[in-house]
């Protein structure tokens, strides 16, 4: 069945729904709206605003609000429109949601699941158009998801809602309209282990999310040029999956990291260390990394694709990795 | 006591009303213009367009003087326009070429211009309240007889930001004209959906500065309300808040399918069209006639085709450069 990444989220919600009346979806205009990207359309006509819950403005309250009706036995889903709004409520998230089921000794745990948008890529100027998933990535006690496929869209979330602590789902903004194969029978996903997309003994290009596509477009061109990429999705950001990370850098020896957070203390960093912490014998080239420019996003076309990744600077990072190795 | 200044009601037309009709046309056009480049992919990104609210920025504009300063919100082509930012250089940011006021980096959310004292241009909700309060504490540590008009939707209202900003200003007694536009929804959520207490001049008032509500589509009325509300700020009476009622003919930003509303409620309003209802009353007074508008709406139009003409004309920045304003250059 050909299906969206926006439908494949949708149908996912929906499902929840209909299956555990404890879980109910919040947030900004997720409701008479339609949802500000569309994702939850027709839910609220369905289930009513009892359980598609428009929010005021209230990014800090409605995610603490979210905290304490998981705390006290809901499955929220909460919709923040993008991670530059979480940015309002970053308190309740890191302070709250994140560290109850510690402080308290494991008595309290915060079953939620927060979801927004993330990314760049739509010339939204610099307010509207930052990574900052590698920020929650930071923080113990949040599992961070980051769904790159149709059928992760479509099966992250149920396994997140299952999940006892605080789950946060980034939907990256270009992805919405990707289109793929999704089985009829497809449902709930694992979300622990990084996915081989694409197998390679070269190199391998490490990425997640709204980079996944044009990671896997570069793999394409270097094929044509003889060099087979192995591509990874991390797909969870937070705990990393450190085995497989640790496995495609033993089958190719080389290893770019494709971000586009900022480089300086990034996720591509971390990953980028642990290679080198656990893997440093097998590497035959240092480990690239194809970021961000270190700029508030522009809005003029021009500049803001010279200061996101792309398949061309993957590309020539790639070959670099080759070439330059022993 | 109360903190509730009732509204007086629009004096009779003045001379000023000619300077008022004029500016809220050129907004008016200015952003029909938009529309049309971002439906012909000239303009890309967000575009959110004020008409149907022009009154607000035009009266309120009128009655600051040009030391003040303005902080607005991602809806401000009026108010960069009014506050004396050509339409040109406006259309050229919207373009993101370099001649924009902001070199083609900011775009329509984000149209900043320092010499006209015009501080942005804030694409976070309630964003720019804050920074209204911090300008105001500036001009009164230095001893500045300057005020801060700080623009936000009723949406923002809603947002920590909003109280904790009226309270500090408030606190502090500093000179910040807080100026609401409620235009009754916040993208799709209707005031009434949103806040316990919808009426946001007795929610100002809870922090103790005089606070009233305007009819935002009457810019005589905007105007004179803005003008006591100045004067009295200027004058060290603390800071004050205006709700400016008021409606956004068009949707939300052009990505909205307008499932929230219905056109009835629409017509409805637009049959209030703040420009319509001054032509009218300016046409009754017998003191402006047919030709009259003809001939402003000539002059209108004349400007806003020079002003495409100008930003088609213009060039995006060199990719060299992108790297440059992320720290200041000495
Ligand atoms: C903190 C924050 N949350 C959400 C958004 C997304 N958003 C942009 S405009 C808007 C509606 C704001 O409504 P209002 O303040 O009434 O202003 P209006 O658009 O009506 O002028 C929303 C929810 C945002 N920009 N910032
Ligand atoms: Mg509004």
């Amino acid at each position: 069945m050909e299906t969206t990444y926006r439908e494949a989220m949708r149908t996912a919600i929906r499902e929840a729904l209909l299956q555990d009346d404890r879980v109910f979806l919040m947030g900004e205009d997720v409701g008479a709206y339609g949802g500000c990207f569309a994702v939850s359309l027709g839910l609220f006509e369905e289930f009513g605003p009892e359980r598609v819950r428009d929010t005021p403005l209230s990014e800090s309250a409605f995610v603490g609000a979210g905290i304490g009706a998981a705390l006290n036995g809901m499955r929220p889903i909460v919709e923040i429109m993008t991670v530059n709004f979480s940015l309002l409520a970053l308190d309740q998230i890191v302070n709250n949601a994140a560290t109850l089921l510690h402080m308290s000794g494991g008595q309290f745990n915060v079953p939620l699941v927060i979801r927004m948008t993330t990314g760049a890529g739509r010339q939204l100027g610099a307010q509207h158009s930052h990574s900052l998933e590698g920020w929650f990535a930071h923080v113990p006690g949040l599992r961070i998801l980051t769904p790159a496929t149709v059928e992760d869209a479509r099966g992250m979330l149920w396994t997140a809602l299952e999940d006892p602590d605080p789950v946060l789902i980034f939907e990256h903004g270009s992805l919405y309209n990707l289109s793929g194969e999704l089985a009829e029978d497809a449902g709930p996903v694992d979300i622990h282990a990084a996915a081989v997309r694409r197998e390679g003994g070269d190199v391998s290009l490490i990425t997640y999310g709204g980079t996944l596509p044009l990671t896997l477009e570069a793999a394409d061109r270097l094929a044509a040029e003889g060099i087979e990429a192995e591509v990874l999705d991390l797909r969870t950001l937070r705990p990393l999956d450190d085995a497989a990370i640790l496995a495609t850098v033993v089958k190719t020896h080389r290893a770019v990291v494709v971000d586009e957070g900022w480089r300086s203390g990034s996720l591509s960093a971390e990953i980028s260390a642990r290679i080198t912490e656990s893997a440093f014998y097998e590497l035959d080239a240092p480990v690239a990394r194809v970021c961000s420019a270190e700029v508030p996003i522009p809005y003029a076309r021009d500049l803001e694709l010279a200061a996101l990744p792309s398949a061309e600077r993957v590309v020539a990072a790639a070959r670099e990795a080759v070439g330059g190795g022993g | 006591m109360t903190h509730r200044t009732p509204p007086t009601g629009s004096p009779a037309v003045p001379e000023a009303a000619g300077h008022l009709l004029r500016q809220m046309l050129r907004v008016r056009r200015l952003e029909e213009q938009c529309v049309e480049l971002y439906s012909a992919a000239r303009i890309r990104g967000f575009l959110h367009v004020y008409i149907g609210e022009e009154a607000v920025a035009a009266g309120v504009m009128s009655a600051l003087g040009p030391e003040d300063a303005v902080v607005a919100t991602y809806r401000e082509h009026g108010h960069a326009l009014l506050r004396g930012v050509s339409a040109g250089v406006i259309l050229a940011e919207m373009y993101g070429h370099v001649q924009g006021c902001c070199r083609g980096r900011g775009g329509s959310m984000h149209l900043f211009d320092a010499a006209t004292h015009f501080y942005g241009g804030n694409a976070i909700v309630a964003g720019g309240l804050p920074l209204a309060v911090g300008m105001a504490l500036a001009d009164r540590m230095a001893g500045r007889a300057r005020v801060t008009a700080c623009f936000f939707g009723e949406g923002a209202a809603a947002e920590g930001e909003f109280h904790e900003s009226l309270n500090l200003a408030a606190l502090w007694r500093l000179p910040v004209l807080f100026c609401c536009e409620n235009n009754l929804y916040a993208m799709g959520t209707a005031l009434a959906r949103s806040q316990s207490q919808t009426d946001l001049a007795l929610k100002a008032a809870a922090y103790e500065l005089p606070a009233w509500s305007v009819d935002g589509m009457d810019v005589l009325a905007v105007e004179e309300s803005a003008r006591r509300a100045v004067d009295a700020v200027r004058a060290g009476g603390g800071p004050h808040f205006l709700e400016l009622r008021t409606y956004r003919f068009r949707a939300h930003s052009m990505f909205d399918p307008e499932r929230y509303r219905d056109k009835a409620e629409v017509a409805r309003w637009t049959e209030r069209d703040p420009i319509l209802s001054l032509r009218r009353s300016l046409e009754a007074t017998g003191r402006f006639s047919e030709d009259d508008w003809n001939a402003l709406d000539r002059e209108v139009a004349a400007e806003m085709e020079a002003a495409v003409r100008f930003a088609e004309a213009g060039a995006p920045e060199p990719l060299d450069d992108l790297q440059r304003f992320v720290y200041s250059e000495r």
